[in-house]
């Protein structure tokens, strides 16, 4: 990664965050009694107030570990704009690639429980930025912050060091690329997928009648004959139909995926994949060429592309 | 479960062994324990996400695993037990699925403070492991 870069992000050390930032809702039963529940915390002190108010803490109080839950932002989303220095260094790592985020250290120390009604908010500074580590997670930079919690009365009742590995996902092995699913070979289309494997795009030929049919099947939808051979396809088509598949993702495959229903020039339709073109490019109509792909040593299949010219 | 009482200063010793605690980490734990925490971050709740970002699954965050060591320390030293600090280094992801084993140890005692040494393991490793102070009664009579 270039120097400019972690220039610019290390400009970020020993700068403050922004403007505190306040919790959504004072320290409050509900929240408390969800995280307990959660937790499996029952630590009476948390939700029974007759216990609490024996406790040492004379009334309810919210798990001092809970601190961070406090200032959370929530489900809300950030704003696109106008973040404060925390977003904009995010933003320049996300920007040179580092874009998956891990906590990977905490430090709180509590200066006193909080009770029902405090309301806290909190200041942070940028404290460092790591040179490029290798993880076992990718290539990475830590990021250390350091945060103090106050309450309404400007009261400091909590501190924390925050570190998080903001690094690039690990690629993909190729051994690791899981292979294209098999298909569910019949003795009605074995004939399909052995003419792929030899470079051939086989159409099912009615031996009474000469009808061409896709997909396979044993019987003649025309005159009902069993009987059948193939011929081979010039490869050429146009595209019926298609669309373009971002979600749900097969590992196998690459996205966006275009999946499309192929015209053979010799009147017989088949699904396969539009390839060597940008998914905008592709338009219902437009001219193809079969490309037999090898995906791996055992699979081999028919796929398109726009034909040249 | 929290010990109903809480221990003594004077009766806690350094070398000390904490009761286990085993978590066992379903999917719904660690969604729930993320929401909880309000921490919508989609590596914790959303598998596809989580996998595109690296990661072979969804997995519990920072703030649950807090959740967990404070836990694990109050259900030892009961109520009146008072945190001072936690201090957490993360390792092995916490994935659905598998089983969080908590075990502790006192490794120093001073001026009514115990500082425990804590750790959680799962299959693939620690998870976490760090240390706790926390201040305990003189007398609990």
């Amino acid at each position: 990664m270039s120097d400019a870069f972690l220039e610019k992000a290390r400009s970020f050390e020993g700068r403050d965050v922004g403007p505190a930032e306040p919790g959504a809702d004072a320290v409050n039963q509900a929240m408390i009694r969800h995280w307990c529940e959660a937790i499996g915390d029952t630590n009476p002190v948390y939700t029974d107030p007759e216990a609490a108010r024996r406790s040492v803490h004379g009334g309810i109080v919210a798990p001092p570990v809970m601190l961070q839950a406090w200032v959370m932002r929530g489900v809300r989303p950030r704003p696109a704009a106008g973040g404060n220095a925390r977003d904009e260094l995010m933003a320049i790592l996300d920007a040179a690639g580092f874009t998956s985020v891990v906590a990977t250290d905490c430090e709180q120390e509590y200066h006193r429980y909080l009770r029902l009604g405090d309301h806290l908010s909190m200041t942070s500074t940028i404290e460092s930025i790591s040179d490029e580590k290798k993880t076992a997670l990718g290539a990475g930079h830590f990021v250390t912050t350091r945060s103090d919690y106050h309450d309404q009365q400007g009261e400091l009742v909590a501190s924390m060091r925050f570190r998080i590995l903001k690094f690039k996902p690990g690629e993909r092995k190729t051994g690791d690329q899981p292979k294209r699913p098999r298909p569910a070979v019949t003795q009605d289309n074995a004939f399909f997928f052995e003419g792929a494997r030899h470079g051939q795009l086989l159409i099912q030929r009615c031996k009474s009648c000469g009808e061409l049919r896709h997909p396979p099947r044993p019987m003649c939808a025309r005159c009902r004959s069993l009987e059948w051979d193939t011929v081979e396809a010039t490869g050429r088509g146009t595209l019926y139909s298609f669309v373009v598949n971002h979600h749900p993702q097969v590992p196998a495959f690459d996205y966006p995926l275009v999946v499309g229903l192929v015209q053979l020039e010799e009147g017989t339709r088949l699904v396969s994949n539009v390839i060597g073109v940008d998914p905008a490019d592709v338009r219902v109509g437009m001219p193809l060429e079969l490309e037999m792909v090898a995906f791996d040593d055992e699979l081999t299949l028919p796929q398109f592309h726009p034909a040249p010219g | 479960m929290t010990a109903t009482t809480t221990l003594a200063y004077d009766d806690v010793n350094v070398g000390d062994v904490l009761p286990e605690l085993s978590v066992p980490l379903t999917r719904t734990l660690i969604v729930a324990t993320a929401i909880a925490s309000r921490d919508y971050q989609d590596v914790h709740h959303d598998p596809g996400l989580a996998q595109e970002r690296g990661s072979k699954d969804i997995f519990m965050n920072i703030l649950s695993t807090n959740g967990f060591v404070g836990r694990f320390i109050t259900d030892w030293a009961g109520p009146d037990a008072v945190l001072e600090r936690v201090k957490i280094r993360l390792g092995a992801p916490n994935y659905p699925g598998d089983t969080m084993v908590m075990t502790g140890t006192v490794v120093e005692k001073h001026d009514g403070l115990v500082e425990v040494a804590v750790k959680g393991a799962n299959s693939l490793g620690d998870h976490v492991t760090g240390t706790v102070r926390l201040a305990l009664p003189r007398d609990t009579t």
